[in-house]
């Protein structure tokens, strides 16, 4: 398979009043074509600040990329112009919002938003355009299409309006869809509505998805890949179901021990893990974890580990020691 | 009180919210019933789970249950005690020992008190000190009990992450010593591995105080873990109610099926081979819910009985209820 996306020790910081804040602290991952990336983490571990530094959808200042390579297809992306960049964003790689509320104008027609993207990056003209948009709206699933273009985005509900903004991240067949923590603003049944939506629209297409969201749940069902992050650094890295059978970091295993499950009856209590993920206002030196860290020793404390193979198929961890054993690795 | 009868009794609990239109001489042109006649008990010392998606009125159901919100029509008992009709004293130990626990840990504390107002606020109400140090000790107590540390106790909300803020929120609410805490949402405005944390603290606080739980959320896999019965809300009625067990294996109305197995399992295997109930559309408006069950347009087993007849809530298994005409 052929790589899409090579990020290189990507760096990302914002200068704030209080100070630095260490928000992506050189993460490197790739991305195939047609696969999808699942990217977990918690509130603050850098998950979204990291993507949207790939887009340059950073604002600078207080932001700053502050060094690190994005290849698309063969051009660093970070040596491009902002000219440059608006010719790709939406065009070859596209991005979902959490939020569908804030993320649409709310006093354009859904219509006149999705034939924007239609006109401006591919060049089509008023008709065709809106004929192609009614064409997305079918796809995603929204009924009446073409009575539908003259509504505003208040008059569709939350699971209607994420699929407009995917009819209008598709709308110029994308080869990467960045969505964002895409269901995390919806139930359950929606979210199961959104989640099929996508798995089956990226099974057509062949697009490469990267989703981020902090929900182990939602990650089981739809990636090939998961990377794991906390405090702007990528701990784990793995195919999703050794992830999940054979988790080697002490973050993820602690965290997949944390979760309460719906299919089977309750047999113990929640593990849960002590304390709070570290200030981001340091510059981190030592592991982001081995503060919470039930198998942390001295070294943990100074050193931060790189991400390095453990066992075969692709499966890398950023730690010192070997959680089965707990002795160093 | 009585060891026999349950500690809260809800019979028929309805909560319309008027639709009001114009500016000047406003009338009432509907009602969205957010809550329309529900009844459940919930025993000494357990936990009662209310789950359902957002707008089915459980938030609602959970505050006019403590009278917070006026309810329109039936009955609250808590622990012998009628909210509805408690006025004075009586709606003052109503207040003591039923408390409420919020779902957002910033919005739900005062910004410009400290944790040593915030947490004493309901002693000085219900004058359960007598002198400053005792009041100051208290708070102490309270606060380790949530596992926080005294020395914190004149810091302001803003110097504490979500969790330690849920925390504040818990001691507030153990504060006045209640015998029944409705739960509301309350871990949902947190991380993972913040929200075991949460959960475990609320489990030793019951095993301690013997203390009963509402326990409202929409994290299904959660509500299996912590509630020893749960209920099952759509458009501001109960479908369901059954031992967590009991309704998380053998679901009997369509909508627990339906929103049970949407949630994704933990488990790539697993979830990929689930056989999911993908149900069509959105929940309809509360201001004019469906004719007959209210469930009935997106129902995939809807007949045109279901649009006509409202269905009866019975017992469909021992201790197992369900309000469904297909059952």
């Amino acid at each position: 398979m052929t790589t899409l996306l090579d990020v290189k020790d990507l760096k990302t910081r914002f200068h704030t009043p209080e100070g630095t804040v260490y928000a992506v602290n050189g993460i490197s991952f790739h991305v195939d074509e047609g696969e999808t990336l699942a990217v977990v983490g918690e509130s603050g571990c850098g998950k979204s600040v990291s993507m949207m530094s790939v887009l340059q959808l950073i604002l600078v200042p207080p932001g700053e990329i502050a060094g690190g390579k994005v290849i698309y297809r063969g051009q660093d992306l970070l040596k491009k112009t902002e000219q440059e960049m608006e010719s790709i964003r939406g065009k070859e790689v596209a991005m979902i919002f959490q939020d569908p509320m804030t993320s649409l104008n709310p006093v354009l027609t859904i219509g006149r938003q999705i034939c924007e993207s239609l006109r401006t990056h591919l060049g089509l003209d008023q008709k065709a355009a809106e004929k192609r948009a009614v064409e997305l709206l079918e796809l995603v699933g929204i009924s009446d299409p073409a009575n539908r273009l003259g509504d505003f985005p208040h008059q569709f509900s939350g699971g209607m309006r994420q699929r407009v903004m995917i009819a209008m991240a598709l709308s110029c067949n994308p080869s990467l869809l960045i969505a964002d923590e895409p269901t995390t603003a919806l139930d359950v049944t929606i979210q199961a509505q959104i989640v099929e939506l996508v798995t089956k629209i990226r099974n057509t297409v062949h697009m490469a998805v990267i989703w981020i969201t902090h929900d182990l749940g939602v990650v089981a069902g739809i990636a090939d890949r998961v990377m794991v992050m906390y405090a702007g650094f990528i701990v784990e890295e793995a195919g999703v179901i050794d992830l999940y059978e054979n988790p080697c970091h002490p973050y993820t295993s602690a965290l997949l021990g944390a979760l309460p499950r719906v299919d089977r009856r309750r047999d113990r209590r929640l593990k849960s893990i002590p304390g709070a993920p570290p200030s981001l206002l340091m510059e981190p030196h030592g592991c982001p974890f081995s503060t919470r860290c039930e198998v942390a020793v001295e070294r943990c404390k100074s050193e931060n580990p790189s991400l390095t193979p453990v066992g075969k198929n692709h499966h890398n961890i950023a730690c010192w020691i070997d959680i089965k054993t707990g002795v160093a690795r | 009180m009585n060891g026999t009868l349950p500690l809260v009794i809800v019979e028929n609990l309805t909560k319309h919210f008027p639709v009001m239109r114009g500016i000047v001489i406003q009338r009432k042109v509907g009602a969205v019933r957010a809550v329309d006649g529900i009844s459940f008990i919930i025993e000494q010392g357990e936990t009662l789970g209310l789950v359902g998606e957002s707008g089915c009125g459980k938030t609602t159901a959970g505050r006019t249950l403590l009278g917070l919100y006026p309810a329109t029509a039936g009955v609250v008992t808590i622990d012998g005690h009628n909210v509805r009709s408690a006025r004075g004293r009586e709606m003052l130990l109503v207040r003591r020992i039923a408390q409420m626990i919020f779902q957002d840990p910033y919005a739900s504390l005062n910004p410009r008190w400290t944790v040593h107002s915030i947490v004493s606020e309901p002693l000085r109400v219900h004058h359960l000190f007598k002198t400053e140090a005792e009041r100051v000790e208290r708070v102490q107590e309270l606060m380790g009990l949530v596992g926080l540390s005294g020395r914190l106790i004149n810091r302001f909300p803003h110097e504490f992450s979500g969790g330690q803020r849920q925390r504040i929120g818990v001691a507030r609410a153990l504060a006045s010593d209640p015998r029944f805490i409705v739960c509301d949402e309350p871990i949902s405005a947190l991380d993972v591995s913040i929200q075991a944390q949460v959960v475990n603290l609320l489990e030793d606080l019951q095993d301690r105080f013997g203390l009963t739980y509402l326990f409202i959320a929409h994290d299904l896999s959660m509500v299996r873990h912590i509630c020893d019965r749960v209920a099952v809300m759509y458009l501001g009625v109960i479908v369901e109610l059954a031992d967590r067990n009991e309704l998380y294996e053998h679901p009997l109305h369509p909508y627990t099926g339906a929103l049970l197995s949407s949630v994704p399992v933990p488990d790539p295997r697993k979830d990929r081979t689930r056989h999911r109930i993908i149900l069509a559309g959105d929940v309809p408006s509360p201001i004019n819910p469906p004719s007959g069950c209210r469930f009935h347009p997106r129902c995939p087993l809807a007949d045109e009985r279901c649009s006509l007849e409202v269905p009866e809530w019975r017992l469909a298994a021992p201790s197992h209820w369900v309000a469904c005409h297909k059952v």
